[in-house]
């Protein structure tokens, strides 16, 4: 296997598990729309037993 | 009925990635950049990737959930709730019937890999390779051992009859029920169909949640198992991995000339728009886009959902799929144990198809321990392949639906009915693969790459950019490129059109081979006299599905939410 065979090949892998694994961890770590976004039913008035 | 949702975003990134992983990504990807130039292939591929498959997601992703918020999770509705015109949802047939047809062959392959996996794990192909070998003289036992699965799984498939004094493997699987592939069609049938049955959370969000962390754990352990295959046989030192990775990856493409291997250097193989084309056909099939699925997965997000880095999450995903594991696994174990001559000749024969199921088995009789990998390659392939076919038919449950107010047990029912009968044509007329490979030349060629072309056009000269993109930027997780305007407007369709172009020069109006056999073999013609019939059909309902729409706005106007 040359150099530029080598070059290419970690390139490519290294790129692409380099950009599958932040997406992953962008979307595990940011918030489900439904988590934080609040709705009126949502608000807890505090004056009600 | 309460429209379906996903449980959640992971679960959603799962199941696209899913649908796009597929058998593409282990046999298509490898066999094509081999042929197109190596590691040189990577350059277009990449290309391709930036301003063709990520941008046409985009548009699927975007179209999808504007409809999804307007109550429509099939294409046709989609259409018809962006323009507010019934005759937009004609476009709409051709996303139906893609998926639909696909999966009629798709699930006959995916039931190949599930019995070559059964076959090599419960001993039947050791039993086939030791007769064979016992038979043969000492110097000649490999190559006996690799014939007779060669031969056993032609039969298995149906694809030749050696009993047959033409060969003809036609209704072999009614004949010889017990030992070919009808009792593991009917098995993926049945699992295809219960998961959907289940719906869009409980059927597919569930299966996706443990079949792609297995995919990963079988494509790690086989490539784990390449890597360290080192040089098998000390008498061959040129046989090895080292090699076999440069084989695939060294930046010179390879071609057979007459027997021979003639290398095609770099910068000969990127001045050859072949390259190219081979490089978008490949983006274009891996990733799913312009089969019509992704816009109807993504009508199932949250309003405030984002999917813009959903999208790019599941390209990547299905790009990791495809690079980091499919390129190192096939080629290289193939170069070490049948030779470079071998790889190339299989993939001019019938690309992916011969590499997989012909020549691959050959490799796994010089594998230590080759039959276990054999069935856990064949079985990766299947669970690929599985998650691939469940996509293909929510589209059409979807229309059945929503369209014609099915409930999903009647949906399930009649598109049982049209895909049985689909697939039983296909394997009852497995004779040379004939019916199989023409279904997929004009469905997964011809019309996706003018329903993608559609698409894009639709998006960005009908919906509109400013519509389209304030949909995709919609609780975007991450910013969209600036270029991204410019790029769905003129460079993705000006590249798609010149694709598509050549594509039909090339193929079509050039005499093709395809073409040719359309006028000569009358089992190609009764193909795609099926094809036709199903679009007529569909087409149809569609129709129906229209005025049943336009009804129901009419006499309840809150019940429909369309925008016009």
């Amino acid at each position: 296997m040359s150099v530029a065979g080598w070059i290419i090949m970690l390139l490519s892998v290294v790129g692409m598990t380099s950009l599958f694994c932040w997406c992953i961890r962008k979307v595990l770590t940011v918030p489900e729309a439904s988590e934080h976004i609040h709705s009126q039913s949502d608000i807890d008035p505090h004056d009600q037993e | 009925m309460a429209k379906e949702k996903w449980g959640s975003k992971l679960g959603v990134i799962l199941a696209v990635t899913g649908s796009a992983v597929g058998l593409g990504n282990f046999l298509r990807f490898p066999g094509v950049a081999c042929a197109n130039g190596g590691g040189a292939f990577m350059v277009p591929y990449i290309i391709a990737f930036l301003i063709l498959g990520l941008p046409i997601a985009w548009v699927e992703w975007a179209m999808g959930r504007y409809g999804g918020k307007r109550g429509f999770s099939s294409a046709p509705g989609i259409f018809r709730s962006i323009t507010g015109r019934d005759r937009t949802a004609q476009i709409g047939t051709l996303a139906l019937i893609i998926p639909v047809i696909i999966y009629m062959y798709y699930v006959s392959i995916e039931a190949w890999c599930l019995g070559y996996a059964w076959k090599y794990w419960t001993g039947g192909m050791q039993a086939v390779v030791a007769e064979a070998r016992q038979a043969a003289p000492p110097q000649e036992q490999t190559e006996a051992g690799i014939s007779a699965v060669k031969n056993y799984l032609l039969q298995f498939a149906g694809v030749v009859h050696e009993s047959d004094p033409n060969g003809s493997g036609n209704f072999r699987i009614i004949r010889e029920f017990g030992s070919s592939t009808m009792p593991f069609l009917i098995f993926c049938f049945t699992i295809n169909f219960i998961l959907i049955y289940r719906g869009i959370n409980k059927g597919i969000e569930w299966f996706c949640r443990w079949a792609m962390p297995a995919l990963l754990i079988c494509a790690l352990l086989i490539l784990i198992r390449v890597l360290t295959l080192g040089t098998p046989d000390p008498m061959n030192p040129d046989a090895s991995i080292s090699n076999g990775l440069g084989f695939m990856w060294n930046p010179v493409g390879h071609n057979l000339v007459d027997g021979k291997l003639v290398e095609v250097g770099f910068w000969a193989a990127l001045s050859n728009p072949q390259t190219w084309l081979a490089a978008a056909g490949q983006i274009f099939f891996s990733l799913s886009v312009g089969f019509g699925i992704i816009m109807t997965y993504a009508s199932y997000t949250k309003d405030d959902d984002d999917i813009a880095l959903s999208s790019v999450s599941a390209a990547s995903g299905n790009g990791f799929f495809e690079v980091a594991l499919g390129g190192m696994i096939v080629i290289p174990a193939a170069f070490v144990f049948i030779g470079p001559e071998s790889i190339i000749s299989a993939g001019e024969k019938g690309s992916s198809l011969s590499l997989g199921f012909f020549a691959l088995p050959g490799v796994f009789e010089y594998m230590p321990a080759g039959h276990f990998f054999g069935g856990l390659f064949f079985f990766l392939l299947f669970m690929a392949a599985i998650t691939s076919s469940l996509s293909m038919l929510q589209p059409a449950i979807a229309f059945l639906e929503e369209g014609l107010g099915l409930g999903r047990h009647a949906a399930v029912t009649v598109l049982g009915f049209i895909t049985a009968t689909g697939a039983l044509f296909v394997s009852l007329m497995s004779n040379g693969l004939t019916v199989l490979d023409h279904m997929d030349f004009w469905t997964a060629n011809f019309c996706i790459f003018l329903l993608a072309t559609i698409e894009v056009i639709f998006f960005a000269w009908v919906m509109g950019l400013d519509r389209g993109l304030e949909e995709l930027a919609h609780g975007a997780e991450i910013r969209l490129p600036k270029a991204l305007p410019f790029v769905l407007k003129f460079v993705t369709p000006t590249f798609l059109l010149i694709i598509f172009g050549s594509w039909l020069w090339k193929e079509v109006l050039s005499n093709g081979p395809y073409v040719k056999a359309l006028r000569e073999d009358p089992v190609v013609q009764l193909t795609l006299g099926f094809i036709i019939s199903i679009f007529i059909f569909f087409s149809i309902l569609v129709r129906v599905a229209v005025k049943r729409w336009t009804k129901t706005e009419k006499t309840n106007p809150e019940k429909m939410e369309v925008s016009v």
